[in-house]
């Protein structure tokens, strides 16, 4: 029990954060609840904290909206908050589709199929940033916000919250998307909002910090991270994750047999 | 056969410079046309209402951010946000009044929760009070064959329900020639009233409502700045916005006068 605490203890708190907060925005829409309303497009906390997602913001100002008070207060919340804590903190502790695309990598590394797939990826990790400005292109081309009418991610935090609809069908392209055609296919490499919190997270505190002297070179981590470039840093030199790509999910630290990875506060001094 | 080639000739670092660069240029092409064709083709949808107090259709669909608020506000599950699979711009709320009429609580609560201003509070306050009464969610429009009133029978379903009492909807009364002794009376909306609840579209006795909801811009008409009611003071200041544009034709271009002389233009 204590050893499947210890090999499993951040992924488990992940997927109670994760299912917690949908099951509150359920509760707000069909019993009343009022602790979290709304979805994570915007939502309020008591009735009284604002927070809003500062990406889709970002399109609607492109689109050419005005943008009101509350808004930007909501904004402004948001990205404090993982600022301090790690801008992709909100795809492996908030997003729901992180669960998707997670149980797809697992699958994957059990059923062996990157290795029949000869570990070559066909795309490039740097093409969520080609999809980050596109949207705000479509967006100021189209006048409206471009991603939020096909994003996957709102069809479901907002069907969980107000109907699902077809959004299953969205998940399940997720799924066979990921598990199929690309390693860490749509978190990995598509999706803008990842790559959004990665600019952002690109200046954050909490980080996983690597010491060297203590790493046997297993590997494990590498195998189980889903953004595996970052930890480039592994049986090198001891050093922190930097790259704003990290999502701080600590399946690295869960992994690591040797204690040599966990989290730390960035050091704000440069040596 | 003699030239065949055992090596291929490396691809210089130039050139693959430049034909990785057209690679993600023409991919990014592609892909925004793609991506731009479909968001033109679901934010077409023109025919839903929206909650009270929404903006132009247009600067709502770039000001909504489809968080839900309006419709967790609602006490009366009217509002719904489009869910994928409905065919109507994805997450952003709207109501089908013959399932569920907004039934114009005082308060306005789905107004003041929004947090983008996509609904707005201005547009329904008057004297620094919420009034739902002055909202333009649409207007009820009467299809005259199929409503029973219009027939000759006696039905006043529609005004009954509607909370602008004897003001958004009105009776007309005339003569019912073919039996001759018996009235029609024609339920009629007035536009400047009617605020597109749906109640009236709600409460219809027929099988498919013979009153119903449709946006303003979809079912009101302009009249334009060239016609005024002369009798109405306030209405001549609309002649101000007026803008003259004069047609030339072959004929027009020269004086009335010589064109009659010359015969030019004419058999």
């Amino acid at each position: 029990m204590a050893t499947l605490w210890n090999n499993y203890r951040y992924l488990i708190l992940r997927r109670v954060t994760q299912i917690g907060l949908m099951f509150l925005y359920f509760g707000a829409n069909a019993w009343g609840w009022t602790l979290l309303m709304g979805n994570l497009s915007s939502s309020k906390i008591l009735g009284l904290i604002p927070m809003s997602d500062p990406f889709a913001v970002l399109q609607m100002f492109a689109a050419g909206a005005v943008l009101s008070a509350d808004l930007l207060a909501g904004v402004a919340v948001a990205v404090m908050f993982y600022f301090v804590i790690g801008g992709r903190a909100f795809c492996s502790w908030v997003c729901p589709v992180n669960i998707i695309t997670d149980s797809a990598n697992f699958l994957r590394r059990k059923l062996g199929i990157d290795r029949a797939q000869g570990f070559r990826q066909p795309a490039s990790r740097n093409l969520r940033y080609w999809v980050l400005a596109m949207s705000l292109v479509i967006s100021a081309i189209m006048g409206v916000a471009a991603f939020e009418f096909i994003s996957p991610i709102s069809m479901v935090h907002r069907g969980i919250a107000f109907g699902l609809g077809f959004g299953w069908a969205a998940m399940l392209v997720i799924f066979l998307f990921d598990l199929f055609v690309l390693k860490d296919g749509w978190c990995g490499h598509v999706c803008p909002l990842g790559g959004f919190y990665s600019l952002l997270g690109s200046f954050s505190f909490i980080r996983v910090l690597h010491s060297q002297e203590k790493c046997t070179l297993c590997m494990k981590c590498k195998t189980v991270c889903p953004e595996h470039q970052v930890l480039h840093m592994i049986g090198k030199e001891s050093l922190s994750v930097t790259s704003g790509e990290c999502t701080n999910c600590a399946r690295c630290i869960e992994v690591c047999e040797d204690d040599a990875l966990g989290f730390s506060i960035r050091k704000l001094v440069k040596k | 056969m003699s030239e065949i080639k055992t090596k291929r000739e490396p691809i210089s670092d130039r050139r693959k410079f430049i034909l990785n660069m057209a690679r993600g240029a023409g991919l990014a092409t592609m892909g925004g046309f793609i991506w731009s064709a479909y968001v033109d083709e679901v934010t077409a949808s023109s025919l839903l209402l929206r909650p009270p107090g929404a903006i132009k259709e247009s600067d709502f669909l770039k000001t909504c951010i489809k968080c839900g608020l309006c419709v967790l506000a609602c006490p009366y599950n009217t509002l719904l946000l489009a869910k994928a699979g409905d065919n109507k711009p994805l997450g952003t709320p709207y109501f089908v009044p013959r399932d569920m009429p907004c039934y114009m609580c005082p308060t306005i609560p789905c107004v003041p929760v929004c947090p983008t201003g996509a609904l707005d509070e201005k547009s329904v306050t008057k004297d620094e009070k919420l009034d739902i009464n002055i909202a333009e969610m649409g207007i009820a429009v009467v299809d005259h064959s199929s409503c029973i009133a219009f027939w000759g029978i006696q039905c006043d379903a529609c005004y009954r329900a509607c909370p602008l009492l004897g003001v958004a909807i009105t009776i007309e009364y005339s003569k019912n020639e073919r039996t001759g002794k018996h009235a029609f009376m024609k339920p009629v909306v007035q536009s400047e009233s009617c605020t597109g609840c749906g109640m009236c579209e709600k409460a219809c006795v027929t099988e498919k409502a013979a009153i119903f909801v449709l946006p303003r811009e979809v079912a009101l008409g302009r009249a334009g700045d060239h016609y005024i009611k002369g009798w109405d003071k306030n209405d001549e200041k609309r002649l101000e916005n007026a803008t003259s544009k004069t047609t030339t034709t072959e004929i027009s271009k020269e004086s009335a006068v010589d064109s009659l002389n010359d015969g030019k233009g004419l058999y």
